[in-house]
């Protein structure tokens, strides 16, 4: 018997969010938060509530800042005990401040990394509890866990 | 119809460039969803980026949907049942930060109901060659050992 949780779910638009719907069967009898970068995405998949991240990538410093600052407030209201992400950068940005409120945060790198850990999963290795790779011979190289992939 | 994406994130004109090429011996409505290309078309529909309702309307009335290697594209394909045909980026040609997408080809070529072609001019001889084949949704093997492990971690914290 487990109690619910407060989770939240983080993705960027595109490929991140269509992984982290398949993986929804994980989390989803928990009291479940969505958050993406594009609106209407929550809605399109029947997942709700769903709030928006400002999209942020590397090249883009202003995003980011907008991107932490967004994130920040959101934490500061829901409070999750845990964080579940699939990227990208926005995804790095939920789990380094969640962890600092004390949730426990789990990063799942994209299945499109099949050669190398994503350059926003080497960041979130660092402050995920727990990273999986959605490749074996990935996760091996890296050092990080394997345990399936949605493929 | 059919549908072409390249994602939102990247321009990828070498794939556009052969649909325009291409369409005028189809006989059949192109429409793209380019990113950020800027290119005027002549013989193809684009769009910069369309919202989520109207890529998926699109996506999912195409007879084929033909896309970059994307991760996206392929779950896009088998969630919504349409046949794909998947061209990868390549990073010498600077498509793309690296050549992720040549594994991720290798790789989904196995799934059938998706064709990699790996050269576009490969593209017309499979959108003539009669009809295509359609993924299915079902999860595999993995998928439910990957989503068993993410609930462990979730149920497991105080």
């Amino acid at each position: 018997m487990t109690t619910k949780k407060r989770v939240l779910a983080v993705a960027s638009a595109g490929g991140h969010w269509q992984q982290l719907m398949l993986m929804r069967p994980g989390f989803a009898h928990h009291d479940v938060t969505y958050a993406t970068t594009l609106d209407g995405l929550g809605a399109q998949f029947e997942a709700s509530p769903a709030i928006r991240l400002p999209e942020c990538n590397r090249h883009t410093p202003l995003r980011i800042l907008a991107c932490i600052m967004v994130t920040a407030a959101q934490l500061v209201r829901l409070r999750p005990h845990v964080i579940v992400t699939t990227g990208a950068l926005p995804g790095v940005i939920a789990l380094a401040l969640g962890r600092a409120i004390g949730a426990r945060t789990l990063w799942i790198d994209s299945v499109a990394n099949a050669e190398e850990l994503s350059s926003s999963g080497r960041m979130a290795r660092r402050v995920a509890h727990r990273t999986l790779s959605q490749w074996k011979s990935t996760a091996e190289a890296e050092g990080v866990e394997y345990a399936g992939s949605v493929l | 119809m059919i549908f072409v994406t390249t994602g939102t994130q990247l321009p990828f004109p070498r794939l556009i460039a052969a649909m325009d090429a291409l369409a005028p011996q189809l006989d059949e409505r192109v429409v793209a969803q380019v990113g950020p290309d800027k290119t005027p078309r002549a013989n193809i529909e684009t769009h910069a980026t369309l919202a989520p309702e109207r890529f998926t309307e699109f996506f999912s009335a195409a007879r084929v949907v033909v896309a970059h290697a994307g991760i996206g594209s392929v779950l896009s394909a088998k969630r919504l049942g349409r046949p794909l045909i998947v061209v990868p980026r390549r990073f010498e040609q600077g498509e793309h930060r690296n050549d992720h997408q040549m594994a991720t080809a290798a790789e989904v070529e196995a799934i059938s109901g998706i064709y990699v072609v790996w050269d576009p001019a490969d593209l017309a001889r499979v959108l003539t060659s009669g009809p295509l084949e359609a993924p299915t949704d079902l999860p595999s093997d993995t998928a439910q050992d990957l989503i068993a492990s993410i609930r462990t971690f979730v149920d497991e914290t105080l």
